[in-house]
């Protein structure tokens, strides 16, 4: 075993924040997010990057924040599920959404899901079923059978687009 | 599960990045997107003491055309090349092939040199540089050499890789206009390693076949081209009898251990049905 | 009436009680990241721990070294079954009345067991400690297969219990044999088959698996030295019986033990065990003095706490050849691992198994079970289903197809024929209980209907000739299953746990204007009681859900309640909502006559208040009784506006339900596809469609999960072979079947509202319903039962078998 590495400095933007830390260098992000920023909405599932309960958005990329160091985030810029609400404090179209559809139960995978979701509908503003379902693969949920959190995006999709959501018939 | 101590690097230059490679010797490994590193050394299957972070070396990112070649930097994530054009128009089978490693976040993170480089059998790029004729730009500290990908893979997770060097570009030769392709992937759930994989490039003239490469993932401790399996079908307008026999001639050369994907037989089994199935669809695809 | 006068209909729909699709309150906090979980709770100077496990499934150990452990800079103690032995905690009680090591007591009896626990400033200097803790272990022979475990040869497993010929439930008749468990008329039964036209015989084995909820493990227990206090933070599904438990074997008087359930990530079964890492934050923080974390990681999560199923029934069905049952027997080999820590309620070995007659009128039938112990991890938690239910349920709806392979009927049809009427309910089963309600016939027609039965079997015989004449190498089944549950445990004339009756409970408190507080013994791991206990409430006395906060989970404050399993919940503590409620409107009705100057019985009940019959102008509503009755009660009544109820219910509830699934199977690769998947549920009133709909999504994804790949799996020497996400099955939205739901209501007659519980129903009578599809995929090629669960080689491995593929 290597022995005790030097603590580092790292400042990052974190929810429009600019925060910093004092990091070991094998200190998970998702570690450093809950720990040291005090953000526990970012959750941890799995720690084998199946589950994405961590999935925080860096640089406009979703990314499982157990599977990369918190050194290798200095300099860059955070959305977590902190930071998915609107300015004014209200729900976003997706949080809405997952609230309108019952696109949740347990509460656990949501900010992963939400968070990676947002994502989604900024490379994808009008994403299909079949798309929404192939773009939340990397979340697992225990509770919901996912096909309301389908709804929840499609909810989400219409009510940013500004179109009317169409219910899926049963 | 939490990695053990290291010292972390972060290079500028790729000059840097092999002197500290070449200098802290076997403690040091090269980080990439990390999606296998990582997870290795949360189980502390993997213990470095030093880790080189590639990300901020200048001119690993990027895809570009070399001549007859497509050029990949070794930083390029899977996400960047499914959105890249030339990809999608010069060697879509790589587009094809990368929508079905793993899931989006891991993509947005995995790059093409560490798919290909750390030799594990599960990773879906090595089987198909082999059948693309891709080659390896290496470069360490008595320089840069080119490993053509057929010679690179020597066991599970062991390269021909020396100490002290880099993966950092892969060279894919352009495919002809009118090529078919096709990788048949056979997995479990995403995120999942094939059970068995198949990637066939091929050209077809006056309805037969007349060249075709075939590579294998997941069926061996590295991955196959199917040689045996390519020359049973080419001169054939792939009829029924010649699909079988590139099938058996591709079961031939398997040997895939028994795990929660399947006991060896049903993995060898349908590792042939890959094959047949990425032929007929290569095939179709062809003009 | 001015236009400003609400509508009936307004005031109905601003209460949003029952039968309401209320959106969820929790969803504020969850979308926003501001749930709280275990693992989310920090509290000053905390300390994390961790386990040291056994790489080994049996093994003695020789000796540990905790010398180089110790020195790692932030480590602080590394605690061994030597320390515990000082506490008299080396060993705990497990809920079936066995002991279980908490730390290796000289020996390991599972891969992963808890071997030492390495206490330290933070989460990576815990993990540092335990990989410098040095073990010596000595191998032992391991006894995985159950089939074996009783041979005269077969190794000890359990020393402990040398000598020792009764177990917590009677005659063990092997070292390795924990129990038998009969119900039911044997020489009856054994007469039936006698007299049988025909019988069928078939081993089905129900895999082991394993909840996993998205959420592991966890506790943070703090004492406090000077107050002499415990506080626990930790995922509960019944925390009242931990602080019962805990006061029972730490000898901490219950009054200063506070156990408190915060947000729970889902539960399944997985959080109503007692385990290790609890018990070693507790003792660990007694030790320092300082508060102890412990977060269990996934694979410890999947290996060493709490395992599902792992039931091998063997089972016979007699009939008479128009296809009427005469006889069901059953015998289970029951693989409970290492200990017995199965929890059911105690006096019952095996669970509710004896709900095996199923949905079907025999009468007669016989059950024997036999637990035996193996070198596994210890567990037998009811994933989603009400103790043992799920298992109950395979092994009648598989054997039911089975009988009708045999008799050339259809599968529907044979049920139709044997289903317990409408006109039997309440309905003694030969094994003992009493269905309070039910309409099977109605509920199944509705299926067949809806799914156009008739049309799918025509296709099938269409795609069965074309796959013979060799034009498809696709094989389509149709899986039938209908199930009947038993939830609402229990009454306590025979449901306890560790001598605690089976009640739950729950306290109202109205504050003056007119909103209020519901504190319940229960515990949501995801169900969403903040919302629809308040809809229970809204409904009865017309207060808004939205003005009723629901607590649960700390124990300080909430009503003594067993907790969340078993879909005991609504039938239970719903119960005790609605019984809390009507005395809370009793009360009300008293205010109300004494200030409208009338008799009480001259009162109606409308909606949100009371109204003088005959006179609808006169009326006080439930917002200005509320203060009142603080205020200006009438004379000689107490102020204030509260109640309580403790309610131990008559019965258990029988929730029912149809379910089909079209199944298309690739014989070359075996690769599946559900082309679709109907349930129809019957869980009598329903209280928030939205949740019940939410809840059957969620049980069927977990049943289909289950039924096709999700397997706990050993090789020959114990290793765990499928011990995370990798190789442990979990769908993503990708591979999950889109579900179609459905409804009737039979309301429970004794229950208060007739509601009956829904959570496990998906899961009871799913589970089947897949298997029954791929077993009727390939039943016209001549087999009548494959083995769950169903991966794609082990479809290739069957249509192997029966010479389909080369």
């Amino acid at each position: 075993m290597a022995t005790q590495a030097k603590k580092t400095q790292v400042s990052m933007k974190v929810n429009g924040v600019e925060v910093d830390g004092l990091v070991e260098p094998r200190t998970l992000l998702v570690h450093f997010i809950r720990e040291n920023l005090q953000l526990t909405g970012t959750h941890i599932g799995c720690e084998t990057t199946h589950c994405g309960a961590c999935t925080v958005d860096i640089d406009g990329l979703s990314v499982k924040s157990c599977t990369m160091f918190a050194v290798q985030a200095d300099g860059s810029e955070i959305t977590t599920i902190e930071g998915i609400a609107n300015a004014d404090g209200t729900l976003s179209a997706l949080q809405e959404g997952f609230r309108q559809m019952h696109g949740l139960q347990c509460g656990f995978c949501t900010p992963g899901m939400i968070t990676r979701a947002h994502r989604l509908l900024q490379e994808n503003p009008d994403p299909t079923e079949e798309e929404i379902r192939f773009g939340i693969a990397g979340n697992l949920c225990r509770c919901t059978g996912y096909q309301n959190i389908v709804r929840a995006i499609q909810y989400a999709a219409a009510k940013i687009n500004g179109t009317e959501f169409q219910e899926a018939a049963e | 599960m939490i990695p053990g101590h290291f010292t972390y690097h972060r290079p500028a230059s790729m000059a840097d990045a092999i002197k500290l490679l070449s200098d802290l010797g076997e403690e040091a490994r090269p980080l990439a997107g990390g999606h296998s590193l990582i997870p290795m050394m949360k189980l502390r299957l993997a213990t470095p003491e030093h880790l080189i972070d590639l990300h901020a070396v200048e001119g690993l990112k990027g895809i570009r055309q070399e001549g007859d070649n497509i050029v990949i930097g070794a930083m390029t994530t899977q996400h960047e090349l499914l959105a890249s054009d030339v990809i999608a128009s010069s060697l879509p089978i790589l587009r094809e092939t990368a929508l079905l490693i793993a899931d989006p976040q891991v993509r947005y993170r995995g790059t093409i040199g560490g798919n290909v480089a750390n030799g594990d059998p599960g990773n879906d790029m090595p089987a198909l540089m082999m059948t693309l004729g891709a080659t390896y730009r290496l470069e360490g500290p008595d320089g840069v050499r080119e490993e053509a990908a057929g010679d690179f893979y020597q066991g599970a997770y062991f390269t021909s890789l020396e100490p002290g060097e880099i993966l950092t570009a892969v060279s894919v030769p352009a495919q002809p206009p009118g090529h078919g392709y096709a990788y048949e992937k056979l997995k479990r759930k995403i995120g999942d390693y094939a059970t068995a994989a198949a990637a066939v490039v091929l050209t077809m003239s006056g309805g037969k076949v007349a060249t075709c490469s075939i590579g294998l993932t997941n069926l061996s401790e590295t991955p196959l081209l199917a040689e045996d399996a390519a020359r049973a079908v080419i001169g054939t307008v792939l009829d029924d009898a010649s699909l079988k026999r590139a099938a058996e001639a591709a079961i031939t050369i398997m040997s895939p251990a028994g795990d929660g994907r399947g006991p060896v037989e049903y993995r060898k089994h349908v590792g042939g049905i890959m094959v047949e199935r990425a032929l007929k669809r290569a095939a179709a695809r062809a003009a | 009436m001015n236009d400003m006068t609400p509508t009936r209909e307004q005031r109905e729909a601003k209460l949003e009680g029952m039968g309401c699709k209320r959106k969820r309150v929790e969803d504020i906090r969850f979308t926003q990241g501001r749930g709280q979980y275990v693992d989310d709770v920090k509290l000053p100077g905390m300390l994390h721990g961790d386990f040291v496990r056994s790489p080994y499934a049996h093994a003695r150990v020789k000796s540990i070294n905790t010398e180089k452990a110790l020195k790692v800079p932030g480590v602080l103690a590394v605690i061994t079954a030597e320390t515990l032995k000082t506490v008299n905690l080396a060993w705990m009680p497990t809920l079936a009345g066995d002991v279980q090591m908490v730390l290796a007591d000289g020996k390991v009896l599972f891969q992963n067991q808890e071997v030492a626990f390495v206490v330290a400033t933070d989460r990576y200097t815990a993990d540092d400690g335990i990989n410098a803790v040095e073990v010596e272990y000595e191998q032992l022979e391991p006894q995985i297969d159950p089939f074996t475990a009783m041979d005269p040869g077969a190794p000890v497993l359990r020393e402990d219990l040398t000598g020792k010929n009764t177990g917590a439930h009677g005659p063990r008749k092997h070292h390795n044999h924990i129990f038998e468990w009969t119900v039911g008329d044997k020489d009856l039964t054994d007469a039936a088959f006698r007299k049988a036209d025909v019988t069928i015989k078939e081993m089905i084995s129900y895999h082991r698996t394993h909840p996993s909820p998205l959420e592991t493990c966890q506790s943070l227990c703090s004492f406090d030295k000077i107050k002499g206090e415990l506080t626990i933070y930790g995922t509960f599904q019944a925390p009242h019986v931990v602080r019962t438990v805990v006061a029972l074997i730490a000898k901490i008087p219950e009054h200063k033990i506070h156990v408190i359930a915060p947000d729970i990530g889902g539960g399944f079964g997985n959080k109503v065990g007692v385990y290790p890492g609890y018990v070693c934050s507790a003792v660990a923080s007694i030790v320092t003095g300082k508060p102890v974390k412990w977060v269990e990681d996934r694979i410890e999560n999947l290996t060493s706490t709490s395992f599902a199923r792992d039931y091998h029934m063997t089972t016979e069905i007699a009939a008479t050849k128009e296809g009427k049952v005469t006889g069901l027997r059953v015998h289970v080999l029951a693989d409970h691992g290492a200990f017995d820590a199965c929890a059911d309620p105690s006096k019952w070995p095996a669970g509710f198994m004896n709900i095996v007659t199923g949905s079907y009128d025999f009468p007669v039938a016989h059950l024997a079970v036999d637990g035996v112990y193996t070198n596994k991890a210890p567990g037998g938690v009811a994933y989603r289903c009400s103790f043992r239910v799920t298992e109950a349920a395979y092994c009648i709806e598989r054997a039911m197809d089975i009988l009708a392979q045999k008799l050339g009927m259809d599968p529907a049809e044979l049920r139709l024929k044997n289903f317990i009427k409408a006109e039997q309910f309440p309905y003694q089963s030969a094994l003992g209980w009493e269905y309070d309600s039910g309409d099977y016939h109605t509920a199944m027609k509705q299926m067949m209907e809806k799914v156009d039965y008739a049309g799918l079997r025509k296709e099938q015989a269409e795609k069965r000739e074309a796959f013979r004449r060799g034009e498809t190498r696709e094989i389509m089944g149709l899986g039938v299953s209908f199930f009947t549950e038993i939830v609402g445990a229990g009454p306590s004339k025979n449901c306890d746990i560790l001598g605690i009756a089976m009640f739950d409970s729950c306290e109202i408190r109205l504050h003056p204007t007119g909103s209020g507080v519901a504190r319940v013994g229960t515990k949501s791991q995801g169900q969403g009681h903040e919302t629809t206990w308040a809809q229970i409430i809204a409904t009865e006395i017309g207060i808004p859900a939205d003005d009723i906060t629901v607590e649960e989970g700390n124990t300080d404050t909430a009503p003594y309640g067993l907790g969340t399993y078993g879909s005991r919940s609504t039938p239970v503590a719903g119960a005790a909502i609605a019984m809390a409620a009507r005395k809370i409107k009793a009360k009300a009705q008293m205010i109300a006559a004494y200030k409208l100057e009338v008799h009480e019985d001259d009162l109606e009940w409308d909606i949100d208040g009371f109204r003088v019959k005959g006179l609808p102008e006169k009326v006080l509503g439930m917002k200005d009784i509320c203060w009142i009755a603080y205020n200006a009660p009438p004379p000689g009544m107490e102020p204030g506006l509260e109640a309580v109820s403790y309610y131990d219910p008559p019965n258990m509830t029988y929730p029912f339900g149809a379910y089909l699934c079209v199944m298309d199977i690739d014989v070359d690769t075996g690769v599946y596809k559900v082309r679709r998947f109907y349930a129809l549920d019957d869980c009598g009133t329903r209280i928030n469609p939205m949740i019940i709909e939410g809840q059957v999504h969620g049980g069927l994804t977990e049943a289909f999960a289950i039924a096709m790949g999700q397997e706990i799996r050993y090789d020959d020497t114990g290793n765990v072979m499928s011990g995370s996400f990798v190789d442990f099955f979990i769908p993503t939205a990708v591979e999950t079947p889109k579900w179609e739901t459905d409804f009737t209501v039979t309301p429970s007659p004794h229950h208060p509202i007739g509601a009956k519980g829904v959570g496990e129903s998906p899961n009871v009578g799913g589970v089947p319903c897949f298997s029954n599809a791929v077993n009727d995929a390939f039943s016209f090629l001549g087999s009548t039962h494959i083995q769950m669960p169903h991966d794609y080689w082990r479809n290739w491995q069957a249509a192997k078998a029966l010479g389909v593929v080369g």
